[in-house]
């Protein structure tokens, strides 16, 4: 999946290597994903923003090829708005998943995007669909993608129950993605979260020292940068070999 | 005849000096011409009628079709000009076609008729071209419920509770406006609109068969050619409540 791993930062392009979750629960959808964009093993950017809407209760989870899902994201967002001008409604995501899987399946030879497709219509309530790279379309109660998705696939299926509240589906997403951020090389960062349940769009960010940690974990820096190390020896005017 | 659009009348991109457009006003002649074909929009459904003559004992029953299926949730009754309905029929079942492989879902009603009205326009709009001298009353039941659409050969589609087009219209759209549909079934509607089909059946015409057609919960949202039995006790009905009316003369 990450097509760049091993690669140095000159030669490798940049990708999504991420996490990406979303599951449905009683009442709507909940899906999350990292923030870590790297090329080679360079984070070019650790808050990055994987999740694009396509319409205003419709999303794109993005994993694979960074350029590739953007491309897809924009063309779709594009085609759904004329869709709803001509139809005077809000699209529905069976539309959205369908418009991404067949920019997947026509262009198969060089597209490489795994996605997510998750929203809410008022007409099925909320939906998650896969789109896996080639273009197959399948609508799920949960799905995951992305690189770190290969360590929580355990945790998904053992965890995840029919029917959550809206705090239990909170926490499926964004535990499942710590652990993938704990484990992937690719993921990490910061946590994007999102909840739709027919009231609105419920945003949550959960920055890089916030996101829950495990046994073992290293625990995130707290304190000045150069502080309690080296900092006797930068004040004093020493020389600080770190 | 000729006495009427003189001059104005030659193509379909001259106005006459009063606003109007002669070759799409004769266009419709063609379909207040032809047998009559009506449609009820009922509250579990739509029902879709046809009055066919029959112009030969050569021809088998059942043909010249009138009733076309567009989608399995949708389904076209033409009036007028047949080839020229079956185009226009085409027209829909393509675009429906199209829709469902690119959005994945079955084309919403009010979609369909704005794409086949604009179609139909086109033809009003060049002198190379002719308007096509049929109206299709188009039944369908999509996620926002049953309807009951007409687009006429100007390319206007409007919405309808019930209508009528061809020769009897007149009189089948005032025995529609005594009906109350909202509270009707389909099944009731099939009994109804076959009486008035042959109330309104011109006496000293040709022998002529029915083609009727629904779309409800009773057949699971799909469109079909109602059954056999259902019709056959309908023309029964019909034929009865048409020698009450004689006898009461």
């Amino acid at each position: 999946m990450d097509v760049s791993r091993g690669a140095s930062h000159s030669e490798a392009a940049p990708s999504t290597g991420t996490t990406i979750v979303a599951c449905t629960y009683k009442g709507g959808v909940v899906f999350g994903a990292d923030g870590r964009v790297s090329i080679g093993n360079y984070i070019m950017n650790r808050a990055s923003n994987k999740i694009a809407p396509l319409s205003e209760y419709i999303f794109l989870c993005r994993s694979g090829s960074a350029p590739d899902t953007q491309i897809i994201s924009d063309n779709v967002r594009h085609y759904l708005h004329q869709a709803s001008a001509e139809s005077g409604e809000e699209p529905s995501v069976l539309m959205a998943a369908n418009l991404v899987r067949l920019l997947n399946y026509n262009n198969k030879d060089h597209l490489v995007g795994a996605m997510l497709v998750v929203g809410w219509d008022k007409h099925a309530g909320g939906q998650v669909y896969g789109v896996p790279i080639s273009g197959t379309l399948a609508k799920e109660k949960w799905a995951i993608d992305g690189s770190g998705s290969s360590y929580i696939w355990g945790y998904c299926d053992s965890e995840f129950k029919e029917d959550m509240t809206r705090e239990e589906a909170e926490n499926w997403v964004k535990e499942a993605l710590a652990l993938a951020m704990t484990r992937d090389a690719s993921s990490g960062g910061t946590i994007r979260m999102y909840t739709l349940d027919g009231a609105g769009v419920h945003h949550t960010y959960i920055p890089g020292d916030q996101v829950p940690q495990f046994v073992g974990d290293l625990p995130f820096p707290t304190g000045n940068p150069g502080g309690a190390v080296l900092g006797s020896a930068a004040r004093e005017g020493g020389m600080v070999i770190g | 005849m000729s006495g009427i659009g003189t001059g104005y009348d030659l193509s379909a991109t001259t106005y006459s000096p009063d606003g109007k457009i002669f070759q799409t006003e004769y266009a419709q002649k063609a379909v207040d011409n032809s047998s009559t074909v009506l449609g009820l929009r009922c509250k579990d459904g739509v029902v879709l009628a046809c009055e066919k003559l029959v112009l030969s004992k050569l021809l088998v029953e059942g043909s010249n079709r009138r009733i076309h299926n567009i989608d399995r949730h949708v389904g076209v009754a033409v009036a007028g000009l047949a080839p020229d309905g079956r185009m226009v029929a085409n027209r829909a079942w393509d675009e429906a076609a199209s829709y469902k492989r690119v959005y994945g879902e079955p084309i919403p009603g009010h979609v369909l008729c704005e794409r086949v009205g604009s179609y139909v326009h086109m033809f009003n709009l060049y002198w190379s071209l002719r308007p096509y001298g049929s109206t299709m009353l188009m039944a369908v039941y999509d996620k926002n419920g049953p309807a009951l659409y007409a687009v006429d050969p100007s390319g206007s589609s409007l919405r309808y509770f019930g209508t009528a087009v061809g020769k009897g219209r007149q009189a089948a759209k005032n025995e529609i406006e005594k009906l109350k549909l909202s509270e009707m079934t389909c099944r009731e509607a099939v009994l109804e609109a076959v009486k008035i089909l042959h109330k309104v059946h011109d006496e000293d015409g040709k022998k002529f068969e029915l083609e009727v057609s629904w779309i409800c919960d009773e057949t699971n949202k799909q469109h079909q050619r109602v059954p056999a039995e259902l019709l056959a006790e309908a023309e029964r009905q019909a034929k009865a409540a048409l020698e009450d009316s004689d006898m009461d003369d």
